[in-house]
């Protein structure tokens, strides 16, 4: 399914080099990433840059001079002091935590029943992918839609059962997190399940065969032949989908919009409020450095955990 | 593999029909939404099975003029596919230079290099919208489809990368030397040989390059202010602005936004786990 690295790429990348011993900006790799490398530099690193900057400063939206008005780590005080800050990102954290380990546990267990089917693995898998299409505001709009406390499926449906209540699903904090929670979910599982059943369909048959002729039981295949293959799999999906859990922004965006009364705020939404609602632009860009730290180590943790693997695999291939 | 009970493969089917259900029924609720009148869907008690079907709703979204009421669903489209077709092309043309590079050179911090971009891509939208608010207004970038197509440029171009990086290396890099070796240039080679059968991977990056910037939200809410530039996602939320939440125009506009995305997803589906698998495998 996928080419190593070929011994014969040596002879390749020395060739151009060989033809014009000149300088290294004329080299092919520079010259073919020189324009990946200005765009991003210009348009994220650059900004970011900008960001930090601003969050040093007393920057008021309606102020546009105050970005010059240097304060140093006041902005950050400031956050760092505030009880819903605090609240905001402990409650992104555990929403993250929650959402990256039950997709995962949801995903193998998905990939584990499509994989045993018989008939229509196919349809399946294309049915497993159906979420990934979705936009997080479509998501988000779906289960505000479903989880609405008059005209929602659910409550009507609970009604129609002769169950009379009103569930506050999006009013409630301990409910509205677990209705997010559960549209996130549904939009994001499909990223594990469609590896890992990728990863699946590549374990060796004859490991699996000889597995039970010795006679072990399902746990014993599971833990030693087949998660020891599909653990790199596990890995690049935890890595593709570290690089946007911030999406979950446009979820609780339309869902709630972080509240009621700040009760569904999460570290994304907070940014947004204080920067463009509140116009305390200077602290937004604080927080939101605050959240960029965060998903950076987010995906550098997988993504090392990911190298790490990647060699056991090529070995392996 | 005999030896299992009947139960478990009962209790196996009952779970994967439960599984297709959870997956489909959000989706088919807007959908059947879509076509419903505000009264039914408002009604209690609550009405499932629909008397009266229409289209109606898609006509009005589809007929309001800026200005007049209403959510101008048309220009919006309009505006989504011009901004995700152009960052689409350009993050393809780059994306290709890119991820060839990536696959068929060694040089000295590529992995660096590699993880940099992807770090890249990591930033929040709400965190990279508070800068960029500041430089586009500047700029005069703000409300333009130009300044949505260079960022949007920018978010795609790492993991277009990663999925070319992943397409270009499943190309036997011998059949590029054979052609060298009858006296092709590089740049000949790659056109002629390297290129053709890279289509396929390049087209299922394009499609999820521009299912990125259809998308999109986070950025596109806080870059665009009126008809000139805003998206089919930004201008979804408008309908909430109004008193009263028009469900079933809503939920047509929700069609009109999944239904191309949809049929893309559809066409690329098995070329795109393959790219995102050889793409990670090799960094």
């Amino acid at each position: 399914m996928y080419e190593m690295n070929n011994p014969n790429q040596l002879r390749i990348s020395s060739k151009p080099t060989r033809r014009r011993k000149a300088s290294w900006f004329s080299s092919p790799p520079v010259l073919l990433l020189f324009p990946t490398v200005l765009v991003v530099g210009v348009l994220i690193v650059l900004p970011m840059l900008l960001s930090l900057y601003a969050s040093f400063t007393e920057y008021y939206l309606l102020r546009p001079d105050s970005i010059l008005k240097w304060v140093g780590f006041e902005n950050y005080r400031v956050i760092l002091s505030d009880s819903k800050f605090w609240s905001a990102f402990l409650r992104t954290i555990v929403f993250l935590t929650l959402a990256l380990n039950l997709e995962m546990l949801v995903g193998l267990g998905l990939a584990l029943l499509v994989n045993k089917a018989l008939h229509g693995k196919q349809v399946l898998r294309t049915i497993l992918m159906f979420p990934m299409t979705f936009s997080p505001i479509l998501v988000g709009y779906m289960f505000k839609y479903m989880f609405n406390d008059n005209i929602g499926v659910i409550n009507n449906g609970l009604q129609s059962l002769g169950i009379n209540a009103v569930i506050p699903w999006l009013i409630d904090e301990k409910l509205a997190f677990f209705s997010i929670l559960l549209a996130e979910m549904w939009m994001s599982t499909s990223v594990f399940s469609i590896l890992i059943l990728a990863g699946l369909l590549a374990v060796p048959q004859e490991q699996l065969e000889a597995a039970a002729v010795d006679g072990s039981n399902p746990w014993q295949t599971f833990r030693h032949i087949i998660l020891p293959h599909i653990q790199p799999f596990i890995l690049i999906a935890m890595t593709i989908r570290s690089l946007d859990v911030a999406r979950a922004y446009d979820i609780v965006q339309v869902m709630t919009g972080g509240g009621p009364a700040g009760r569904t705020e999460l570290l994304w939404t907070l940014i947004s409020r204080t920067g463009y609602v509140d116009s305390r632009m200077g602290e937004a860009n604080a927080m939101g450095f605050i959240a960029t730290i965060t998903s950076i180590l987010f995906t550098y943790s997988f993504y090392r955990q990911l190298s790490a693997a990647r060699n056991t695999l090529e070995g392996k291939a | 593999m005999n030896a299992e009970p009947v139960w478990i493969k009962w209790l196996r089917r009952l779970l994967t029909v439960l599984a297709v259900l959870f997956i489909v029924a959000p989706g088919f609720w807007v959908i059947y939404a879509a076509f419903r009148p505000n009264v039914e869907i408002m009604a209690k008690p609550p009405v499932w099975i629909s008397q009266q079907l229409t289209v109606q709703s898609f006509k009005n979204i589809f007929s309001s003029e800026p200005g007049q009421g209403g959510v101008p669903v048309g220009r919006y489209f309009v505006n989504s596919i011009v901004i995700s077709s152009a960052s689409t092309f350009l993050a393809m043309l780059f994306g290709m230079a890119g991820g060839y590079a990536f696959s068929r050179y060694q040089f000295k911090g590529k992995n660096a290099l590699f993880l940099g971009l992807m770090l890249c891509r990591t930033v929040p939208g709400v965190a990279l919208s508070l800068p960029l608010f500041i430089l586009f207004a500047r700029t005069g970038l703000i409300d333009t489809h130009f300044g949505l197509i260079l960022i949007y440029l920018a978010l795609n171009l790492p993991f277009s990368i990663w999925l070319l990086d992943g397409f270009f290396s499943q190309i036997p890099s011998d059949l590029r030397q054979a052609a060298e070796i009858d006296g092709c240039s590089a740049w000949q080679a790659f056109w002629r040989i390297e290129f053709p059968l890279a289509i396929p991977g390049i087209a299922s990056s394009a499609i999820f390059a521009f299912l990125t910037s259809w998308n999109e939200f986070a950025l596109a809410s806080q870059l665009t202010r009126s008809v000139n530039s805003k998206t089919l996602p930004v201008g979804l939320l408008d309908f909430s602005s109004e008193f009263t939440l028009d469900w079933t125009g809503m939920s047509a506009m929700a069609v009109v936004i999944i239904v191309p995305a949809l049929l893309m997803t559809f066409v690329i589906q098995r070329r795109l786990v393959s790219g995102l698998i050889a793409g990670g495998v090799k960094g």
